[in-house]
């Protein structure tokens, strides 16, 4: 039976094959109730199959789905109690917004005064109250959006999945509905899982992170954990912007790795958590744009950084960036700030490089990227 | 428009030459048809119209009144072979679209995209051949000497010939045969145009296999459902060679009585009278359908 600890949704050694292509490889995890669980990747690593075949929608190929505790394998996806916003929503564009809502407690039976009075609830809810008798049509992309979550939330699921739901707006709304989102999520306090090619809206609305390549899971964490101990060198380059560089180990003190990249710029850096790297192996570097410290360079001043030229300036408010060209060639990318005042970096000026060791992380290169 | 398009761009002459151009282009692109609607449809329509209100008052003497159209009312047996003819159309019409919708659904939504082609293929052939090969296929499988007829003898279902030809249930599948197109091909394209996400919500909200199919599919798939229905049930009931070759000579079929004013008894008038009182009414079952589906022909046949 359910026991009150059992998590919202557990996934055991989840796969999916079409024909030759696995879709999903293997994939385990659990969801604490009241979590927004994100799963983030590229395009076509497997991201719709897994949530379709916890809707029911696919079957896996092996493995096991829990909801509660209880195995779905063998219920039908009407019978789940796991709700799907879709990516292009599937509002039913034949119905107004108050039947729309009205469906899903229609079909398990509600009899009329409560239909009534749970729309219009879950309608205040998402502050929309007023547009109950409206057609789909004539709401916005943003109002669409919510009713879409609305008509799920109306029935009360276990967990909520939602499909890229924000991947047909525009960039400004889906801004707005980020925040939205998480907003809904802490009123309803139900278990959301967000699929999601976006890392920023994975890492700005998610508790929980899991980042899935290729029909795997690489690393699940929270949004701080993937962002600054990355696991694996997918998630290091995926999970925020980095620098990154290919390289071989010239040698290793302690819990310090010394390595030179291809380019011929000596390193010092960090073994990624839980990986293992030796003499003469090849290796890639991750460092962040924020880490980087920038620092002008007078003449003669004797410096521990790496030294260069900036070659470019990207300005973008308070994201600007600076492309500075190594002596040895390489580019780096490194987070300035541009004020406007005389002392700013300027393209063709001498600077010199650093970063702590510990924000220098690396992997060992894998024999396919 | 046209007006407000001018305000917009104030004083550009060669725009003006080039948009009449257009204009011009247009016409002889909508010029072949214009002159298939007015030669080919409106005046025949006319000269039909006419020749229905002329009444024959002696030997070549005509006087312009009701009475062709009197004439019917008067006569209950032309009543009732116009209602024998609508039921049976009906029954074609609601026949037709409980076997096309579920070829149209397996088409649009089920099958891959090769399947989907070959069935529309199938679908299309019978269309190559005309009206009277097609009967006469009917016939060949039907009469008593026919291929059905063997094959029951032959095994033994039957002890002697059975006549399957002549009567109402043979002319309702011949009928429903020659017009199962023109349900699948609206049908087929409005079901199309419906988003496989929307069957999977109606599912995932808690809906079975007949909500899904009640609430959704078909609410969804009206205006095919309902252009479909028209054209299939204007189809049947205007057909003349189907009914009457399969029906026999006593199918009692509309158009058999119309063909019967014009040829056989040469009465023109009351023929054309006969024609016009088949459209209207035709038109009003149509638009009674439309009424009670709660659709409008334009929404109808604009999505289709
Ligand atoms: N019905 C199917 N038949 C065969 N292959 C499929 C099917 N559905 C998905 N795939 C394959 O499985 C892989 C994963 O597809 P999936 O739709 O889960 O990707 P995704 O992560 O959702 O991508 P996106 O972000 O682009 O939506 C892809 O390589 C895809 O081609
Ligand atoms: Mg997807």
């Amino acid at each position: 039976m359910t026991t009150p600890t059992a998590p919202d949704l557990k996934c055991s050694g989840v796969c999916k094959n079409f024909g030759p292509v696995q879709a999903v490889a293997d994939i385990s995890f659990e969801i604490p109730s009241g979590t927004f669980f994100s799963i983030l990747g590229p395009s076509g690593c497997g991201k719709t199959t897994l949530m379709r075949m916890i809707a029911g929608f696919e079957e896996p190929s092996a493995g096991d789905i829990f909801i509660k505790g209880r195995s779905v394998l063998n219920v039908p996806p009407n019978r789940r109690n796991v709700k799907m916003v879709f990516q292009h929503l599937a509002l039913f564009p034949m119905m107004n917004v108050f039947e729309n809502i009205a469906y899903g407690l229609r079909c398990i039976g509600t009899d009329r005064d409560e239909i009534a009075r749970k729309v219009q609830d879950v309608l205040n809810r998402v502050a929309l109250p007023d547009v109950g008798e409206r057609e789909i049509h004539q709401l916005s992309g943003g109002q669409k959006q919510r009713i879409a979550i609305a008509r799920c939330m109306v029935l009360d699921p276990d967990v909520l999945l939602l499909d890229e739901p924000l991947g047909a707006l525009d960039l400004k709304l889906r801004e707005a509905m980020k925040i939205e989102l998480k907003l809904l999520q802490n009123q309803f306090d139900t278990t959301f899982v967000y699929i999601t090619h976006d890392q920023s809206e994975a890492l700005v609305m998610s508790d929980r992170v899991a980042v899935m390549n290729d029909g795997r899971f690489e690393q699940i964490g929270t949004p701080q954990e993937l962002y600054h101990r990355p696991q694996t060198a997918f998630v290091a380059g995926f999970v925020g912007d980095s620098n990154r560089w290919s390289g071989k180990v010239t040698g290793t003190r302690g819990a310090e790795v010394t390595l030179e990249t291809e380019g011929g710029t000596v390193v010092r850096s960090r073994p990624g958590d839980g990986t293992k790297v030796a003499t003469g192996d090849a290796v890639e570097l991750f460092v962040r744009p924020e880490f980087i410290e920038l620092v002008h360079r007078t003449p003669r001043q004797k410096r521990t950084g790496l030294s260069g030229k900036v070659d470019n300036l990207l300005f973008n408010g308070a994201n600007s960036r600076a492309l500075v060209r190594l002596a040895t060639g390489d580019l780096v990318e490194v987070d300035v700030t541009l004020t406007g005042g005389t002392d700013d970096v300027k393209p063709g000026e001498e600077v010199s490089l650093s970063w702590s060791t510990k924000n220098a992380v690396c992997f060992p290169a894998r024999a396919a990227s | 428009m046209v007006n407000q398009e001018r305000r917009l761009l104030p004083g550009a002459g060669s725009v003006m030459k080039h948009r009449d151009a257009r204009r011009l282009s247009l016409i002889l692109l909508f010029m072949p048809l214009a002159l298939w609607i007015v030669l080919l449809i409106l005046l025949p329509h006319i000269g039909m119209g006419i020749l229905s209100l002329r009444e024959k008052i002696g030997p070549r003497q005509y006087e312009f009144g009701l009475a062709n159209y009197i004439a019917f009312f008067q006569e209950p047996i032309y009543w009732h072979i116009m209602a024998r003819t609508a039921v049976i159309s009906l029954l074609v019409t609601v026949l037709a679209l409980i076997v096309g919708f579920p070829v149209s659904y397996y088409i649009a939504k089920i099958a891959g995209p090769r399947t989907r082609g070959a069935m529309f293929m199938f679908c299309l052939i019978p269309l190559w051949v005309s009206d009277l090969i097609r009967a006469f296929g009917w016939i060949l499988l039907l009469r008593e000497t026919g291929v059905i007829s063997g094959i029951l003898q032959w095994t033994g279902l039957a002890s002697a010939p059975v006549e399957l030809l002549y009567n109402d249930a043979a002319v309702v599948v011949g009928l429903v045969y020659t017009v199962m197109l023109f349900m699948i091909v609206p049908l087929t394209s409005t079901l199309d145009g419906m988003d496989d996400a929307m069957i999977e919500a109606g599912y995932n909200l808690g809906g079975n296999g007949l909500t899904v199919l009640r609430r959704i599919i078909i609410p969804y798939a009206m205006p095919g459902i309902v252009s479909g229905s028209i054209i299939v049930f204007m189809l049947t009931a205007g057909s003349y060679l189907t009914p009457v070759l399969l029906g026999g000579k006593y199918s009692s079929w509309f158009t058999q009585t119309i063909y019967d004013q014009f040829i056989t008894r040469y009465n023109w008038e009351s023929g054309a009278a006969f024609g016009f009182l088949l459209l209207f009414f035709t038109s009003f079952v149509v638009w009674i359908g439309l009424k009670l589906s709660g659709q409008s022909l334009s929404s109808t046949v604009a999505r289709s």
